[in-house]
Parts: C-alpha cells; sequence; structure tokens
C-alpha cells in the first residue's frame, strides 16, 4: 500500500501498574477497509482499543493519524481527530432516547435551548444513511431497544460526526444470526462508505465476512497483520492461539526479532 | 456534520426519494394514547399514580368532612405544602443522580436561622437576608457535593453526617434554642399574603396564553421539518385543562375565606403559589430543555456512559447538590414565612422525610435517572392532602405518620417494581 494509513500505531506499549499488557504494539487502519483485530480471551484488544480512544494514554509509542503524529489524552482528543469508538460495553443511557444518545456530550443548542428538532433530523438522515429501519421512533428510550437496536444505535452515533476512524469491539458477541448479519452489514457499508473501521471479533466467519486485512494479537504483541484474501481460517486460528502461524509471525527468536 | 455517511452525494443523502415508511408519522390522539399505554406497561407510570392518588384522596376526604373542600381549607393546603415542596423540587436534582441528600431539611434551617437573625438581630433589609440564606445553601451544597463528587465519600454517609452538623448548627446560631421572630413584612407577605383576585387571573392567563403559544411553536417547527409532532388537537386538549384547572383554582381562591369579613377580608391566590409556580417553571426548563439538565438525566442512567462522551461528572454531581441546597433554602425562607419565626425544629423533625416522600410518591426514582420537577408538587399536595385530611378527621400525630410512612413505602415499592419492568426487557 502505498497511500498513508488513516491510523498508524507503532511501538505502543502499555501497562496497568506492574503488569505490562501491550507490548510493541504495530497497527494500521486504511480508509475504505475493514481492519480485523482478532486475539484470544486477554489478548488485549479492548485495551488497545481504549488507547486509541483516549481512555487509556499510552506509555510509549507512535500514534500516527493521517500520517501526522498526534497525541491523544482524551475522548475528546479522540473525537477531534474524527476517531470515534463503539465498546465492548455499548456506553449508552438507558433512560435516554435514541436521539439523546447519539448526540450525548456534542448536544446542537439554539442559545441555551437544546435543539431537539436539528439532532432529530440528523439522527433521522444518518440512521436512513444506514439504511437502518428496524427502530420504530427515535424517541424510543433505548432500555425499550433489542439488543441489534442498540447496538445499531451505537454505532450510528459513531458515523453521525464526520468521523474518519470507526472502531468497534466485539460489535455482534451478543446478538443472533439475522441481527449479526444486520451488524456486520453495517460494518461493510461503513468502509464503503470510505471510513477506516477496525473490527474485533471472536467470530472467523464474521472475520473473513467482511474484513480486507487481519491483525492477529498475541498475549500483548501483535503476532501479524495480513490481508484477508492471503491467509486460511486454519492460519488465522493458529495465530491467535499460538502467536504464529508457519511464515507468519515473529520467527522464534527469544530477543522478539520479527520477520 | 453527516457528510462522513455519503460523500459521493454530500447535499443531502436520500433526502427527495423518501418512501412511504420514511415519512413521519402523523400520529393522531389514538396514537398518542397507545403509546402511553405501551409506556405504562414498559413501567413508565409517569405523574399517573400521584394524580390518581391526588384524586382519590380529595374525594375520599371531602365525602368524610366537607369543610375539607371549604375555601379556607384549599388555601391552607397550598400554604402547608409549599416549604416542603420547595425542598422536595431540590431533591429531584439529587435524586435523578441516584444520590439522594438527608441533610435537606436542616439545611433549610440554617438558611432560615441565617435570614431571621440577619433580618431581626442585626437590621438587614429582606433582599440582603435573602440573598445570605440562599448564599449560605449554595454554600452548604458546595460542600456536600464536593465532598461525594471529588472525594468520593458516598452521598449517604456525607448527608447523613451534615444532618446531624446542621441540626448543631442551627443549635448554635439560634444560641441554644431561642427562637427568632421575623416581623419583616416582606418575608412575612410570602406565606401569609394573597394576589389580588384581578392580578390572580391575569397571571393564570398569561400562563395559559404563554403555555399554549410556546406548545404550539415547537409543534409547528417541528412539522415544518417533516418531524411527527404533536397533534394540534392535543394541544388544545391540554391548554383547556391548564385554564379549566387553575381557573378553578383561582376562582376558589378568589373566594371570601375570612371568618369575620369585618374584621379583615382574606381572599385571592397566596403569594407562595407562583412562587412554587416560578420555581417549577425554572426547574422544568433547567432539565427539559437545556444540555445541562439533559446530562442531569445522563449521569443518572450511566455515569460511565456520561464520562466517555466527555461529560464532566464531577461537575453535574456537585451542582445538582448545590441547586438541591439552594432550593432548600428557599423552602426554609417559606417555613420562617409561614411560622413568623425561626427556631431550632424549623427544617427539622419531619421536613426532610416528608420531602423525600413527595418528590418519590410523585414518580421520582429513587434508582436514578427518572424524575421531573412537577414530581415534587404532585407529591407534595398528595402528601399535604394526607396530613390535611387525617387532621380534620382527628386523627393523631402518631397516625398521620404512619399513614404517609406507608404511602411513601408503596410508592417506592411501585419504583422498584417499575424498574425491574423495564430491566427485564
Ligand atoms: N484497567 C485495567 N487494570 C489492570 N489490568 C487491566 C485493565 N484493563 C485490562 N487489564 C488487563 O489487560 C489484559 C487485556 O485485557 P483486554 O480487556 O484488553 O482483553 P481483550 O483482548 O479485550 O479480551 P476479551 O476478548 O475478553 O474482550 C487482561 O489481562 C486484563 O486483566
Ligand atoms: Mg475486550
Amino acid at each position: 500500500m502505498t497511500e498513508t494509513p488513516t491510523l498508524e500505531l507503532r511501538g505502543i506499549d502499555k501497562s496497568f501498574g506492574p503488569v505490562q499488557v501491550l507490548h510493541d504494539i504495530a497497527l494500521s487502519a486504511h480508509a475504505g477497509e475493514v481492519t480485523a483485530l482478532v486475539g484470544d480471551n486477554g489478548a488485549g484488544k479492548s485495551t488497545l482499543v481504549k488507547c486509541i480512544g483516549g481512555i487509556h494514554p499510552i506509555d510509549a509509542g507512535d500514534y500516527l493519524f493521517d500520517g501526522r503524529p498526534v497525541h491523544v489524552h482524551s475522548p475528546r482528543d479522540a473525537a477531534a481527530l474524527g476517531v470515534e469508538i463503539v465498546y465492548q460495553d455499548l456506553a449508552l443511557c438507558d433512560n435516554l432516547d435514541i436521539v439523546q444518545n447519539m448526540f450525548l456530550g456534542r448536544e446542537k443548542r439554539r442559545g441555551l435551548v437544546l435543539d431537539d428538532s436539528t439532532m432529530e433530523e440528523m439522527a433521522a438522515a444518518t440512521l436512513r444513511g444506514l439504511s437502518v429501519r428496524t427502530v420504530k421512533s427515535l424517541r424510543q428510550k433505548v432500555s425499550s431497544l433489542s439488543g441489534g437496536q442498540r447496538q445499531t444505535v451505537a454505532i450510528a452515533k459513531a458515523v453521525l460526526w464526520n468521523s474518519k476512524l470507526v472502531v468497534l469491539d466485539e460489535p455482534t458477541a451478543a446478538l443472533g444470526v439475522a441481527q449479526t448479519a444486520q451488524v456486520l452489514e453495517l460494518v461493510r457499508r461503513l468502509a464503503d462508505n470510505g471510513l477506516a473501521v477496525v473490527l474485533i471479533s471472536h467470530n472467523m466467519n464474521d472475520v473473513f465476512a467482511v474484513s480486507d486485512r487481519i491483525a492477529a494479537l498475541h498475549l500483548g504483541r501483535m503476532a501479524a497483520q495480513v490481508k484477508a484474501s492471503e491467509v486460511t481460517h486454519a492460519q488465522v486460528v493458529e495465530l491467535i492461539t499460538s502467536g504464529r502461524s508457519g511464515d507468519l509471525g515473529p520467527r522464534t527468536t527469544p530477543n522478539g526479532a520479527a520477520v | 456534520m453527516t457528510s462522513a455517511l455519503a460523500p459521493q452525494k454530500p447535499e443531502r443523502p436520500n433526502r427527495p426519494t423518501d418512501s412511504e415508511e420514511d415519512r413521519p408519522p402523523t400520529a393522531g390522539l389514538g396514537d398518542i394514547g397507545r403509546r402511553y399505554l405501551d409506556q405504562v406497561r414498559a413501567g413508565e407510570l409517569g405523574a399517573l399514580p400521584a394524580v390518581a392518588g391526588l384524586v382519590v384522596l380529595c374525594v375520599f376526604f371531602s365525602l368524610l368532612r366537607p369543610v375539607f373542600l371549604s375555601n379556607l381549607n384549599f388555601a391552607n393546603l397550598l400554604t402547608q405544602s409549599a416549604g416542603s415542596i420547595a425542598i422536595a423540587m431540590g431533591l429531584v436534582f439529587v435524586l435523578l443522580l441516584g444520590e439522594i441528600d438527608l441533610s435537606a431539611g436542616y439545611a433549610s434551617g440554617v438558611c432560615a436561622a441565617v435570614l431571621a437573625i440577619l433580618l431581626t438581630n442585626h437590621g438587614w433589609p429582606w433582599y440582603g437576608a435573602v440573598a445570605a440564606a440562599m448564599l449560605t445553601g449554595a454554600v452548604i451544597g458546595l460542600l456536600i457535593g464536593t465532598l461525594v463528587a471529588k472525594v468520593g465519600i458516598p452521598s449517604f454517609v456525607v448527608t447523613l453526617a451534615a444532618f446531624l452538623g446542621f441540626q448543631g448548627v442551627v443549635l448554635i446560631l439560634l444560641k441554644e434554642g431561642t427562637n427568632v421572630s421575623v416581623k419583616d413584612p416582606t418575608i412575612l407577605a410570602i406565606a401569609n399574603d394573597n394576589l389580588s383576585p384581578v392580578l390572580g387571573w391575569v397571571l393564570l392567563a398569561g400562563c395559559a396564553v404563554g403555555y399554549a403559544v410556546l406548545q404550539l411553536r415547537r409543534s409547528r417547527d417541528r412539522l415544518g421539518r417533516g418531524l411527527a409532532g404533536t397533534p394540534v388537537a392535543l394541544l388544545a386538549v391540554r391548554t383547556g385543562a391548564v385554564v379549566v384547572l387553575g381557573g378553578a383554582a383561582v376562582y376558589l381562591l378568589n373566594q371570601e375565606r375570612s371568618r369575620n369579613v369585618i374584621v379583615s377580608s382574606l381572599k385571592g391566590v397566596p403569594i407562595v403559589v407562583p412562587v412554587i409556580g416560578a420555581l417549577l417553571l425554572l426547574g422544568t426548563f433547567t432539565l427539559q430543555r437545556t444540555g445541562f439538565g439533559l446530562h442531569i438525566y445522563a449521569v443518572g442512567g450511566s455515569a460511565e456512559a456520561a464520562r466517555r462522551a466527555g461529560i464532566s461528572v464531577a461537575f453535574i454531581r456537585t451542582s445538582a447538590f448545590v441547586i438541591c441546597s439552594c432550593l432548600a433554602a428557599v423552602g426554609g425562607i417559606i417555613a420562617a414565612s409561614r411560622g413568623n419565626s425561626v427556631d431550632p425544629n424549623t427544617g427539622g423533625s419531619n421536613v426532610l422525610l416528608l420531602a423525600v416522600g413527595s418528590a418519590v410518591i410523585g414518580g421520582t426514582s429513587l434508582f436514578g435517572g427518572r424524575g421531573r420537577v412537577v414530581d415534587a408538587v404532585l407529591g407534595g399536595l398528595v402528601v399535604a392532602v394526607i396530613q390535611n385530611g387525617m387532621g380534620l378527621m382527628g386523627y393523631s400525630s402518631g397516625v398521620k405518620y404512619a399513614v404517609t410512612g406507608s404511602v411513601l413505602l408503596v410508592a417506592a415499592g411501585v419504583d422498584a417494581m417499575s424498574r425491574r419492568r423495564s430491566a427485564q426487557r
């Protein structure tokens, strides 16, 4: 790839107290592509996502956005760059309606007063743009939505802004077959619309269905980042479980020199 | 701002090709009724139980004790409940966050003591003393809010400590329990004087017209943008209800209610009514129409989601406690006016419990995230009607407290059940 990736991470380290969770991570995500981030439970996927989103500060390493080195210290910094994250636990307020959740923290105002009509219009346009037709009313409380609908709201919230990079942490983990298909279709459409998308999933079928590249984390290290078309299911599973597969992954050198 | 999705046609994604199902449903009255029923089934009872309870209680007491419906008693009911309603309004803000303020009662006592001492012992003008009382409330709220939001002590503990502490502060301020009388005519007028009958009507007319115009403008704006607006029929019904209920109240309050007209005439809307009305408007506007109010609901619904959305949770928490204590100060001023004096019991005994009870009976959840300022008014009236009606029937204070306590328990039970109900989905 000659074009600059939207997001490029180099040599990211992250520790919680004495425990180092991320070691020397490199990751890139390109506009118009879905990059799948895979790895076993506890491999550090969510931690990496929170570093990207500014929830956790990184200890060392470079964070490049559109080729420029940037510093992201808070969720607001990330949002200002155009980075939107759909967290594993969604982070929606059950007692608010769909529109209020989508605009939370970034409400449109007219003077002192909330501009509800404009927000509802924008929310409706965004959902229409995503071809979402499953919600009855935008003024429905989020507590009354199904799991898939909640996931849809969380994704729509992420694309409502002029986002360039959308990261989704296990968006289909709690969903049924039909709703999973819907959400995956939605993820694919985001990339087709020109966004860079990072998708975290444990489901290999989902990963191969929508992603262009696959990045495998193993025990806090990046085992390999490969094109989805150039690997098989079995190879990816091997990368996830043992950190290497044939030519892929770091050679068995104890000092960690990668291929 | 939505361009990310449709870079190919940035003008306006999908606008002109709206299919039938995309068009917002122009809801009729039937739809609205059905939607309301859905809400009730989902555990969102809103003001329904409080209003129903109020109607049942009023019918019950007026059948058993016709004097309950007398003009004098009606006016008494309003002035009796005003102080507690003001405190309950403040508690709504704190309850919305899922926190509690046990010190609100004695905070109102401290503020009332400051007011009375400055007025009577130091000869301050009423506005200076009121400002000082309000400032005292704000400082109290800031202190409690900081301890809860920044230091992280549970609000139950902080305000329990403050509950004891303020009880002591009132005693110290009042020199071990002397009674400081309030003689300032402006302060006394708040709970003891009435608007002239004409002014009562003018105020009602102003409210009705203002309400109708605001609602109509909002609905027009929404319909103009192709969003589902409230149908005109419903607006008419709502405005009609305001006019009829308000009109009946103003009419009753404008009747002569003095026992001896020759000595003094007593008629008109008590001044506390527009005072509470103004607080209700201000509080409702803040919670329903401003970003700050929305953030209070958000923090009450999920503090973590609010934090990730970039909302300063500590600021929201602290402000809620400041608002609560300021409204407690208002409650203290009303109590001082109604009692013509301040003593160590002002804001003490059952004041706090009745105020918390009012908010919860009105429909504000103890679990946070659900509630409105109007709940405090409706619940406060329910509590006042129970106390007043049972008093007329000759029951002792003991029975009154027991019954009020049971009603609070029922309201909290309804709250807990509706919460479980919406959690099951
Ligand atoms: N705030 C924290 N403090 C201490 N340790 C943490 C913290 N957050 C995560 N960890 C640790 O970091 C490691 C990686 O966790 P992470 O949540 O990133 O895994 P994951 O790859 O997302 O797993 P899963 O597939 O289960 O979601 C785990 O061992 C976890 O215990
Ligand atoms: Mg995770």
